[in-house]
């Protein structure tokens, strides 16, 4: 057998070094990376939020073996995409909503998000945003119940506090803003856990500075500029930079191998567009959040964006000779 | 063929939204209750009879040169009378169904049906014909508004059907609900139209597969 192998020749096409990364390499990192969030929402929500996890994760893996099962494709849930996807999904879900509604946007998010459009590495958005997003237009009044964290009381966002218009003095500090001590989605409450995540992932070359960075200066830069005009100091824009879901989604989501832009410059104006959605939304849409719509919208237009930042080839014909 | 072949091509071979693609406009749009659905069939019907029969009876005096806006004309006065009668004695269902009664007009299955079958047969089978294919598309919009429905409000042409406790999801009578119900359908269909053809050498799926292929106008 040994012998056989050494005399074939073996021909393959480029590339021919391989780093000896996988999928399943890629993803357990991420789920590395999400370990400080998934701490932070066990501790500020407790059991619920442990309840809406596993079920949001066992939910997607099972769809996910049941859609590949169907369409006879290789049933791939050992690569963790589903788990990351499940948990992506949590994270960006109340701690009070009702199980079975988190796995229906589990469910949603691997059939119709992923495997639907041909499985990891074909889907054009983010799944676990077409989850939430779903779940938001089926269920509006579960999915905006939020509760305080560690004592379960009835409260609002940050970002719907500044919505409603509550004054500067009445908001969350910036300092529980940062630990994750507010009301919120399981996941995107504290900004320390997810800082610590995107710094690992960004650490081990998973994922590309551009996008996040870009994103979260254009956010900073435009709430820099309206506070600015509306007479607020420098904690208006720090506020948004470390409300709502902003530091998940930069760091976890606009960066999403698949569904973000390839080239450098693609990258960049993949954050800047998501930035600039996610405050208009902010400021003037009907929501007081818009970082999922904003990532959504964004990657429909990543096709395009890749296109037309295609790096140029060098060594052609030239037309005018 | 016999004139009950060409009235059951309408309903399941050749069915006008599920199987040629045809009239999706109003198939995405109305679909949100199944009052609305059996309005809209029962309304598009009922043109598409019309219009096949005058279409047919004149298919001789009807120039060839101008024969699409002959054909408009003829439509659009079915759906002027269609629309009146609505607007006189269902005015809550004129009231729901809105712009697409007279969008029925621009609807490309009533004007295919004319350039593909209506001008080259006579008047009994372009009846025929009329009937099935109304039937037909009034079965796929009543499919289509039943998911949607009982999904997305929890009832079936206005009683409950799920329990009080349950809540329906919304977005099944929004129009992202439109598109993926009638993308699911489609895919649907088109699994079990391939198991069938994989099973049975018959060929004849094979065509009807080729003339689902043609372009859909948009309308």
């Amino acid at each position: 057998m040994m012998n056989n192998r050494e005399n074939l020749l073996i021909v393959s096409s480029s590339p021919h070094l391989h780093n000896g990364n996988s999928v399943a390499k890629a993803m357990r990192d991420v789920l590395i990376a999400l370990i400080p969030a998934l701490i932070a929402s066990l501790y500020f929500f407790g059991w619920a939020a442990a309840k809406v996890i596993i079920t949001c994760i066992l939910a997607a893996v099972l769809s996910e073996a049941v859609a590949q099962k169907i369409m006879k494709r290789e049933v791939t849930i050992d690569d963790g995409s589903a788990v990351v996807t499940g948990l992506l999904l949590a994270f960006c879900l109340p701690s009070t909503l009702p199980l079975w509604m988190a796995a229906i946007g589990a469910v949603v998010a691997i059939i119709i998000g992923k495997q639907m459009f041909g499985g990891l590495g074909n889907n054009i958005f983010n799944p676990a945003l077409i989850g939430r997003a779903v779940l938001l237009a089926s269920w509006p009044v579960a999915m905006t119940s939020w509760v305080a964290p560690l004592d379960g009381v009835t409260t609002a966002t940050p970002l719907g506090m500044l919505k409603q218009g509550v004054i500067a003095e009445q908001l969350p500090s910036l300092w529980n803003l940062f630990i994750g001590n507010v009301g919120g989605s399981l996941g995107e409450t504290s900004a320390v856990a997810l800082i610590l995540g995107g710094i690992y992932l960004l650490y081990k070359g998973h994922i590309d500075w551009r996008i996040p960075f870009s994103y979260l200066g254009t956010v900073f830069v435009f709430t820099l500029i309206v506070g600015f005009v509306i007479g607020e100091g420098l904690w208006y824009p720090l506020f948004h930079l470390l409300s709502g879901g902003l530091l998940l989604g930069a760091f976890f989501m606009a960066t999403d191998w698949v569904t973000s832009p390839i080239t450098k410059k693609g990258k960049i104006i993949f954050g800047i567009g998501c930035g600039l959605l996610t405050v208009i939304i902010r400021l003037m849409g009907g929501y007081p959040e818009g970082v999922c719509y904003s990532i959504l919208l964004m990657n429909m237009i990543t096709p395009l964006i890749d296109r037309y930042t295609k790096a140029r080839v060098f060594g052609g014909v030239s037309k005018h000779a | 063929m016999n004139l009950f072949q060409e009235f059951s091509k309408g309903i399941v071979r050749e069915n006008p939204l599920f199987r040629l693609v045809l009239g999706m406009c109003p198939a995405l749009a109305i679909t949100t209750s199944v009052n609305n659905a059996l309005g809209m069939g029962v309304a598009f019907t009922s043109v598409l009879i019309a219009s096949n029969i005058v279409i047919s009876a004149l298919r001789k005096l009807i120039p060839d040169s101008i024969r699409i806006p002959c054909y408009i004309v003829i439509i659009a006065s079915f759906v002027t009378v269609t629309e009146m009668v609505m607007h006189a004695y269902l005015p809550d269902l004129f009231e729901s169904l809105g712009i697409f009664i007279p969008l029925i007009v621009v609807n490309c299955i009533i004007l295919g049906r004319a350039e593909a079958f209506a001008n080259k047969n006579s008047i009994i089978p372009s009846f025929v014909d009329g009937i099935g294919m109304g039937i037909g598309y009034t079965l796929a919009l009543t499919i289509v508004a039943t998911i949607r429905e009982v999904l997305g409000a929890g009832t079936f042409l206005g009683y409950p059907v799920m329990s009080a406790s349950a809540q329906s999801a919304l977005i099944m009578i929004l129009p992202p609900g439109a598109f993926l119900t009638l993308g699911c359908t489609l895919a649907f269909i088109n699994m079990m139209q391939n198991r069938k053809a994989k099973k049975s050498s018959d060929f004849k799926v094979r065509i009807t597969e080729q003339q689902v292929a043609q372009p859909f106008s948009s309308n």
